[in-house]
C-alpha cells in the first residue's frame, strides 16, 4: 500500500471511508464559507471606507456573492486571440490547486479522526511546499496571457514569492526548533503545556512567547506576501498593471483566480492560528486545570462549563473564529496599508525580515541548548561587540571615504578637480 | 493489478511523457514546466516508497523555488521558440540516433533485467529511514563536515554572484 494512503489508515486505525468524510467536510467548509469571506470583506471595506456596501440583495446583503457567481457564470467567456491556449486555460486550475491542497495538513480539532486529512511526518515542509507552488498559477496565467502587464504581474509574483518563501521557512524553523516536531497536531499539543514552563492556568501558546512572537509577526508578514493579498498585491496592482495576471481572464475563469484567493487566505489563517495562536483553543487558558480547580472549589456548573469551552465539541467553533479574525485581520490590512513600491518589497523581504528571521534562529537554538541565562549572555556580548564596531567605523570613516586622486599637473579650474574626484 | 501497482503505472507514464515533453517541446516555457511536472510526479514515487521527507523536500526545493527561477530567467531574457529545429547534417544526425541509441540500451539493460524477476514485494524503506528525524541524526553525526563543507561552497557561490553582479563600474 503506498505510504500516504497507508499513513491515512494508520492515522486513525480505520479505512477510506473516514478519509473520505475528512476531506468531504473540509471541502464542504471551504467552499460554503469562501462566498461569506467575499460578502465580509465588501462590507468592512466599506465601513472602513465610510459606505454602505452590498446591501440589497437578500438581508444585510448576504445573498450578493450568489448575485456575484450567477452573474460571472453568464458573463461572456473572453479568449484573446494570441494566448497560449493550453496554458491559458490551465493557469487558473493550477492556481486553485494549493488552494485546497494546503488544507490537508490543518488539524481543526482534537479528534484525530476527523482532522487532520493526513497527520503526516513532514507536516510544516507541506505547507511551505504547496504554498510555494501557489505561484504557478499566477505565472502562467500571466505569460500564457500574451500580454506586457499581466506579463509583468506573473514576474513580480515569482520574485515576490521566492523571496517571502525564504523568511517563511526561517520562522517557521523556529517553530520547528522548539517543539521538535514537524507534525502540525504536535505544534497545537504542545502549545497546551503551561505557559513558559511556569504558569499552570495559562497555555503556552507561542505567539506568547518572546521568539514565538517575532517568529510569529514575521510568519504573518509572509503570509499577506505569500497570498498577494494589500499591500503586497504588487501582482495584480489595479492602478499601475491593471490587475496584472488576470486582466484577460474574464466570467468563470476569473472567478476560479479569485476563490483561489480567498481559499488561501483562510487556509494561511487556519495554519498561523495551528502554529502560535494555539489551534483550537479558544482562549491561552488551561481549561482542565481551570475545570479542576472549580471542581476542587465546589463549583460543579463551572467545571463543566469550563471542560466543555475547552473540549472537543466546542473545538471547531474556535478555530473557525480564530481563521475568521485571522480574515479579518487581511481585510483590515487592505483597508489600512497603501501598496508597497517594488524596492520596498525587497527591502522588507531580503534585509529585515531575513535576517531577523535568521538571528531568531539562532536564539531559539541557544535558547534550547543552554536556556535563557546563556541567552542573555551571549546576547550582550554581541551588543557590545555591535557597539564597539559601530564606535570604531564612524570614527575613522571621514578620513577613508575621499579617495586621493594624485595629478601630476594640477588642473587649472576647481570644477575639474571635483569632477575627477567623484568619477 | 493492485492499488499500488495503478498509481505507480499512473505516475511511471507521467513521469516518462513530462520527461519526453522536456526534450521535444519547442517552446522553452513548455519544456521548463514539464520538468516541473516531472519534478512533482517524482516526488510522489518517493512518497510511494515511505520517502515522505525526500519527496517533500523535492517539491520544496525542486518544484518551488528552483524551477521558478528557472521560468524566471526565461521569461526575464524572453526567449522564444528558435525559428529552426532541423539538423540537416546527415553525419551529425546519425552520430545522434547511434549515441542515443547506446544509452537506451545501456539503461535498459540495467533496468528490464530486474523487472523480468519483480516479486510482487514493493520495495520500501524501513521504518523510520528516511524520515525527519533519522535524517537529521545522520547529517548532524556522520555527515557533519560533508554537510557544512556543501553550505559553505553555496555561501562561496552566493558571494561569488554578487561579486559578479556587483562589477559594473
Amino acid at each position: 500500500m503506498l505510504s500516504f494512503l497507508s499513513a491515512v489508515e494508520a492515522n486513525s486505525g480505520d479505512t477510506i471511508g473516514w478519509a473520505l468524510l475528512r476531506i468531504g467536510i473540509v471541502l464542504g467548509v471551504v467552499l460554503g464559507i469562501v462566498p461569506g469571506l467575499i460578502w465580509w470583506e465588501r462590507r468592512l471595506l466599506s465601513w472602513f471606507q465610510d459606505r454602505i456596501g452590498p446591501n440589497r440583495v437578500g438581508p444585510f446583503g448576504l445573498l450578493q456573492p450568489i448575485a456575484d457567481g450567477v452573474k460571472l457564470f453568464f458573463k461572456e467567456d473572453i479568449t484573446p486571440a494570441t494566448v497560449d491556449r493550453l496554458l491559458y486555460f490551465l493557469a487558473p486550475a493550477i492556481a486553485l490547486f494549493p488552494a485546497f491542497t494546503i488544507w490537508a495538513v490543518l488539524p481543526w480539532g482534537p479528534d484525530r479522526r476527523l482532522t487532520p486529512i493526513a497527520d503526516v511526518d513532514v507536516g510544516v515542509l507541506y505547507i511551505l511546499a504547496i504554498s510555494s507552488l501557489g505561484v504557478y498559477g499566477l505565472f502562467l496565467g500571466g505569460w500564457a496571457s500574451n500580454n506586457k502587464y499581466s506579463l509583468l504581474g506573473g514576474l513580480r509574483s515569482a520574485a515576490q514569492m521566492v523571496s517571502y518563501e525564504l523568511a517563511m521557512g526561517v520562522a517557521l524553523g523556529c517553530v520547528i526548533l522548539a517543539t521538535g516536531s514537524l507534525r502540525l497536531t504536535e505544534v497545537v499539543q504542545q502549545q497546551f503545556e503551561p505557559l513558559w514552563g511556569t504558569v499552570p492556568w495559562m497555555q503556552n501558546w507561542f505567539i506568547l512567547t518572546p521568539w514565538g512572537f517575532v517568529a510569529g509577526v514575521i510568519f504573518l508578514i509572509t503570509m499577506v506576501a505569500e497570498t498577494n493579498r494589500a499591500p503586497f498585491d504588487l501582482p495584480e496592482a489595479e492602478s499601475e498593471l491593471i490587475s496584472g495576471f488576470h486582466t484577460e481572464y474574464s466570467s468563470m475563469k476569473f472567478a476560479v483566480f479569485f476563490m483561489g484567493e480567498y481559499a488561501t487566505m483562510f487556509a494561511f489563517s487556519g495554519i498561523f492560528a495551528a502554529l502560535f495562536l494555539g489551534g483550537w483553543s479558544p482562549l491561552p487558558f488551561n481549561w482542565e486545570f481551570l475545570a479542576q480547580r472549580a471542581t476542587d472549589a465546589n463549583l460543579p456548573w463551572l467545571a463543566s462549563a469550563l471542560s466543555f469551552v475547552g473540549g472537543p465539541i466546542a473545538a471547531p467553533l474556535w478555530m473557525l473564529g480564530k481563521m475568521f479574525g485571522g480574515i479579518t485581520f487581511y481585510i483590515w490590512l487592505r483597508a489600512t496599508l497603501p501598496r508597497l513600491r517594488y524596492d520596498q518589497l525587497m527591502t522588507l523581504g531580503w534585509k529585515y525580515l531575513l535576517p531577523i528571521a535568521a538571528l531568531n534562529f539562532v536564539v531559539v537554538a541557544i535558547w534550547m541548548q543552554f536556556g535563557w541565562a546563556a541567552l542573555f549572555g551571549a546576547l550582550a556580548v554581541l551588543f557590545l561587540l555591535y557597539i564597539n564596531v559601530v564606535l570604531y567605523v564612524s570614527r575613522r570613516r571621514p578620513k577613508d571615504t575621499v579617495p586621493k586622486v594624485q595629478f601630476a599637473n594640477p588642473p587649472a579650474s576647481t570644477e575639474a578637480t571635483i569632477e575627477v574626484t567623484r568619477s | 493489478m493492485t492499488l499500488t501497482t495503478f498509481a505507480f503505472l499512473v505516475m511511471a507514464v507521467v513521469l516518462v511523457l513530462s520527461a519526453w515533453g522536456v526534450v521535444v517541446a519547442k517552446s522553452p516555457v513548455r519544456s521548463a514546466l514539464s520538468l516541473v511536472v516531472n519534478f512533482f510526479v517524482l516526488a510522489f514515487l518517493y512518497f510511494g516508497m515511505n520517502y515522505d521527507l525526500l519527496g517533500i523536500s523535492q517539491i520544496l526545493v525542486y518544484t518551488g523555488l528552483i524551477m521558478m527561477l528557472f521560468l524566471f530567467c526565461i521569461l526575464l531574457l524572453n526567449l522564444g521558440a528558435p525559428d529552426t529545429l532541423f539538423e540537416p547534417s546527415l553525419i551529425k544526425r546519425s552520430l545522434a540516433w547511434f549515441v542515443g541509441g547506446v544509452l537506451v540500451l545501456a539503461v535498459s539493460s540495467q533496468v528490464i533485467g530486474p523487472m523480468a524477476t519483480w516479486s510482487t514485494s514493493t520495495p520500501t524503506a524501513p521504518e523510520g529511514f528516511g524520515q525527519a528525524a533519522s535524517v537529521g541524526q545522520s547529517l548532524f553525526t556522520g555527515w557533519v563536515y560533508g554537510f557544512e563543507i556543501a553550505s559553505v561552497l553555496l555561501l562561496v557561490g552566493i558571494v561569488g554572484s554578487i561579486l559578479v553582479a556587483k562589477r559594473r563600474d
